[in-house]
């Protein structure tokens, strides 16, 4: 058999790379503008700021606005100190042994479990046994739980991606393990870190499974921590499973992909401002 | 201090250094002089590095280090448990084999170790920045543009910025290890120029690969080999007619 001329492959090759990133990029974008075309004619500033009348029939989203907000980010800012703390432990603290290994193994193994599990345990251990209930706190710890092996994970390697010359430079100069960390390791980091947050935000914000175990369904906009809320996607599901309207569960869904595509813009912004800034 | 310049600011006394029991040094009783360029020679693995990063304790990152003998700065044990172990390397600043500006600016990178020290006036830190940057002969390159990102610079300026901020913690030592391993000839000189000048104000420990480097910028040479000591002397005895024959065959370049 001849071998083909190493141009062809090397045409060949490339046209094969390019249709996969092309079906990748046409799927994705098919996704969002079919849900944009079927949601955004139903968008109206009423849509946005008012409450829902008869089980969403009619009226707005705002109630699940704040609620997705309260409960994704009370989440995220429940995971984010805890996850990066690990992850500092884990690179900066400890030398690999059997402890690391444990660790690891165990955020590994949390991120494969489904979320209706993490859900189920919610439910029991905050919403019943620490007597929560159906709570925009006891929703926020369950996503925290579900959403720590991300950060931790992303966390790590970011921080292990930080040279270590860096390090041995900092001590150099008589810097504590602490000011080390503090002051070299975690701004050089912050990029990666950042990646894993946004990550885990947009994770939050959609997750439906999880939520409406513990954060429950209320309709009403939730005053505080200890009220029921329910989120953007788990109304989307509601609207759509109970088929009270169409138009306005694919207009939950729009303004939905609309915000998570907003936070990953911002965090992509403030990435590269603070890559350039860093030099 | 006003002790004699030719007192020892370190002695160093009867050190063997393990790692994970492979011996590194072994046995090397050595005394650096205030105001003298100490210059320590030898082969790959002969324990140069191994020997500057006891000084100032940086081997205590690696796990498996273990020590025994003692290295005595102006009398005290650098390794006695009440020792401050970050006061210590301000004490005895480094300067690595490849340079290595940290990802902020100039102007940041000098004050990064003054800062750790506790200097928080702002025209202090700005007087430190210009006398160090002069003293590494970098100034007259740089005073535009300080804060302009580290990383811009050249390498050899770069190693320069390295030296300046060492210069910055106003130390009593400065171990510098193959400090011009990466440079060119221009920046070797530019540095070797400015540890001329430094030599009135510090100790220097300068460990090197390049026998003629140590030829010209150093008082006195140390020949290291297998992690001994083979012997130390006044430079320019040392290089013409040294004691040891090993010394002798490595520096005409039998080995090594």
């Amino acid at each position: 058999m001849r071998r083909l001329s190493p141009a062809i492959t090397q045409r060949v090759a490339v046209t094969f790379l390019w249709s996969l990133t092309l079906i990748t990029i046409g799927v994705l974008l098919y996704i969002i503008l079919y849900i944009l075309a079927k949601g955004l004619p139903h968008i109206s500033w009423e849509f946005l700021t008012k409450a829902p009348e008869s089980m969403g029939r009619k009226g707005g989203i705002f109630p699940m606005i704040v609620g997705t907000f309260m409960v994704a980010g009370l989440a995220v800012a429940i995971a984010a100190p805890l996850g990066v703390a690990t992850a500092v432990y884990l690179t900066e603290y400890t030398r690999e042994g059997r402890l690391t290994f444990v660790i690891r193994f165990g955020a590994d193994c949390l991120a494969g479990i489904p979320s209706i599990i993490y859900g189920l345990f919610g439910f029991v251990f905050f919403s019943i046994a620490l007597g929560m209930g159906l709570s925009v706190l006891s929703g926020a710890l369950t996503l925290a739980l579900m959403v720590l092996p991300t950060i931790i994970r992303t966390a790590e390697e970011a921080i292990r991606a930080v040279p270590y010359t860096y390090r041995e430079t900092s001590y150099g100069l008589g810097s504590t393990r602490w000011q080390m960390v503090t002051r070299v390791v975690l701004p050089s980091a912050l990029p990666g870190i950042c990646t894993g947050v946004v990550l885990s935000l947009g994770r939050s914000i959609s997750e439906t499974a999880a939520v409406m175990l513990t954060a429950g369904s209320a309709l009403r906009l939730p005053q505080s921590l200890s009220d029921s809320s329910r989120t953007l996607a788990l109304h989307f599901y509601i609207l759509s499973r109970e088929g009270l309207s169409m138009e306005n569960a694919y207009a939950t869904a729009s303004v939905l992909i609309i915000i998570i595509l907003a936070l990953n813009a911002l965090a992509y912004w403030l990435m590269n401002r603070f890559i350039r800034r860093a030099g | 201090m006003g002790a004699h310049a030719s007192e020892p600011i370190i002695q160093v006394k009867d050190l063997s250094v393990t790692f994970s029991g492979c011996q590194a040094l072994n046995g090397i009783t050595l005394d650096i002089r205030r105001n003298e360029r100490l210059a320590v020679i030898g082969p790959a693995n002969s324990g140069k590095t191994t020997f500057l990063r006891c000084l100032n304790r940086l081997n205590d990152l690696k796990h498996d280090y273990r020590h025994t003998g003692n290295i005595l700065l102006d009398g005290k044990d650098v390794y006695d448990s009440d020792v401050d172990v970050a006061r210590l390397r301000r004490r005895i600043g480094m300067v690595y084999a490849v340079p290595g500006p940290l990802p902020w600016s100039i102007y940041d990178n000098l004050v990064y170790g003054p800062k750790l020290a506790g200097i928080r006036s702002r025209d202090r830190l700005d007087e430190l920045v210009e006398t160090s940057l002069k003293a590494a002969v970098l100034w007259d390159e740089v005073k535009d543009r300080l804060r302009m990102p580290a990383h811009n610079l050249s390498g050899g300026q770069q190693q320069r910025l390295c030296l300046a901020r060492v210069l910055a913690l106003e130390p009593d030592v400065m171990i510098l290890d193959e400090p011009c391993s990466g440079l060119d000839p221009i920046s070797t000189a530019k540095i070797e120029d400015a540890l001329v000048e430094l030599k009135s104000s510090h100790a220097i420990v300068l460990v090197t690969n390049n026998t003629k480097q140590a030829g010209r910028a150093s008082d006195r040479t140390a020949f290291f080999l297998m992690g001994k000591l083979i012997e130390v002397d006044d430079t320019t005895r040392l290089f013409t007619n040294p004691t040891d024959q090993r010394t002798n065959d490595y520096l005409v370049g039998q080995f090594g």
